[in-house]
């Protein structure tokens, strides 16, 4: 049976780990590729990175780190952040990352989405998709939008990009139908609601994703605790769990979550 | 130390599945030369993207496959690899394979998400197979495709995997041998069964 994945995200600013921790036993517990090598030890499905280096010009310096991540770890991992046209794509499956996530530049032009799943296959074209909720005092506020009923009230959900920063006037559900349609083969759901705040994952908006759409969804932002994955992957229907704080502070390890996914009833691989 | 030839045709990182195969102890050499399919102990078909365009650029070498394969030198097809290997594939319209193992390359049902991507575990059918050295029943293992080979001869099938079907996660006959999944991505698992590869070109 398919397993559900566990998926740690390293944010990456200029070749260092972001909020980086040290564990015993890492010598540089800045950089990103003894830190996936560490995740890979412990039992992680995938290693997504978060390029956040502001400078373009400073991006070899992540494609170095794709290069010796590719030699180090055994599992599949994706880069995502800043990527802009089919050539950037290009450039980092081609240095040894299996995927790459897309934001920004395919709400700008889906046509990017299309043209790089026909030319290097959809299992590696993800669309990531931030999005936050409008929250309605009624469906006729938002006529063009899905309005869901949720436990804080009625809302849709409109997506952002440039790193959560501008808001597009967006169906959220509506854009995921067609990045699925131009051919991602995953989708990344990051909820700027829930971001950071350890209170659970957006498990409303994922629930009816994954009844919309047919790809892979992987849950982002938001989990505090065992019991937030747990949801994610079983209300929200997820196939994947991302987090950050938890592993990278240590309050988990991931051997702690799949145990904990597995006694209840999870598939998980241990 | 044996020297592995896999075979790049232009599609793809091989970055992976090169250091995969040196941390199991054998050199490798990336390479779409006949020559170096002739001077190796045993050749790898790795695979990423399309059916139609990976055959087309593998018919200028594919002779030399063969007859190394003929000679009885082992060769691991891997994902497409696999694919490429078969009689037929119907990905994008239909188009022939080297016919090493007779049937057709086909979608996977859909009534499951496609691709498959992720986790799954392999039901090993032919645990005296070399390949399957110490494997344990119910690895797990990294699949990506959205097709699988559909084979004739299922006494050719080493493992299956449930995905909407059970497929043939892996086959092998004789010194040929294939996975849907990537070992070069299956973790401690696959790097196990890339070092039992390795093995079968030492012996």
């Amino acid at each position: 049976m398919l397993a559900k994945r566990i998926i740690p995200c390293l944010d990456v600013m200029n070749g260092r780990v972001v909020k980086g921790v040290g564990f015993k036993g890492l010598r540089d517990a800045g950089d990103p590729v003894e830190l996936a090598s560490y995740y890979y030890e412990q039992g992680a499905d995938e290693i997504l990175f978060l390029d956040i280096t502001a400078s373009y010009e400073k991006r070899d310096i992540m494609i170095d780190v794709v290069e010796r991540t590719s030699e180090a770890i055994f599992i599949p991992f994706t880069v995502g952040g800043g990527i802009r046209d089919i050539e950037d794509i290009r450039l980092i499956l081609s240095s040894g990352a299996d995927k790459v996530s897309i934001n920004t530049a395919a709400v700008k032009n889906p046509e990017l989405i299309r043209r790089s799943a026909r030319m290097f296959g959809s299992q590696c074209i993800v669309s990531s998709i931030d999005i936050k909720r409008v929250y309605v005092r009624s469906e006729e506020e938002a006529p063009d939008k899905t309005v869901l009923e949720t436990p804080q009230g009625k809302c849709w959900w409109s997506i952002y990009i440039y790193g959560g920063r501008k808001m597009v006037d967006l169906d959220a559900f509506k854009w995921a139908e067609k990045v699925t349609d131009l051919g991602a083969g995953e989708i990344v759901v990051s909820s700027l609601d829930f971001d950071g705040t350890k209170q659970g994952y957006d498990i409303e908006f994922l629930r009816e994703l994954s009844r919309r759409v047919s790809v892979p969804i992987i849950a982002s932002s938001g989990a505090g605790n065992l019991k937030h994955i747990l949801d994610a992957l079983t209300i929200g229907g997820a196939d994947a769990a991302l987090a950050a704080s938890i592993f990278h502070y240590g309050i988990y390890s991931i051997r702690e979550v799949k145990e904990y996914l597995a006694e209840n009833g999870v598939t998980v691989r241990i | 130390m044996v020297k592995v030839a896999i075979i790049d045709y232009g599609l793809g990182n091989l970055r992976s599945i090169k250091r995969g195969l040196e941390k199991v102890n054998s050199r490798t050499v990336i390479t779409h030369e006949k020559k170096d399919i002739r001077d190796c102990d045993g050749i790898v078909l790795p695979g990423v993207g399309a059916f139609e365009e990976a055959i087309k650029n593998l018919r200028p070498i594919s002779d030399e496959i063969l007859n190394q394969i003929g000679d009885g030198k082992p060769l691991l097809g891997i994902c497409l690899g696999l694919q490429l290997l078969f009689s037929i594939s119907t990905e994008g319209g239909i188009h022939k394979g080297l016919d090493i193992f007779k049937g057709r390359v086909i979608r996977l049902p859909s009534n499951v998400k496609i691709p498959h991507i992720g986790w799954n575990t392999i039901k090993i059918l032919k645990p005296e197979n070399p390949l399957y050295r110490d494997i344990p029943d119910n690895s797990y293992v990294y699949f990506v495709h959205s097709y699988y080979g559909d084979i004739e001869d299922k006494n050719k099938i080493i493992s299956v995997t449930d995905y909407g079907v059970k497929f043939p996660s892996a086959v092998a006959d004789s010194q040929v041998f294939a996975t849907q999944f990537h070992p070069e991505k299956s973790g401690r698992t696959g790097l196990q069964i890339l070092k039992n590869f390795v093995s079968i070109l030492k012996s």
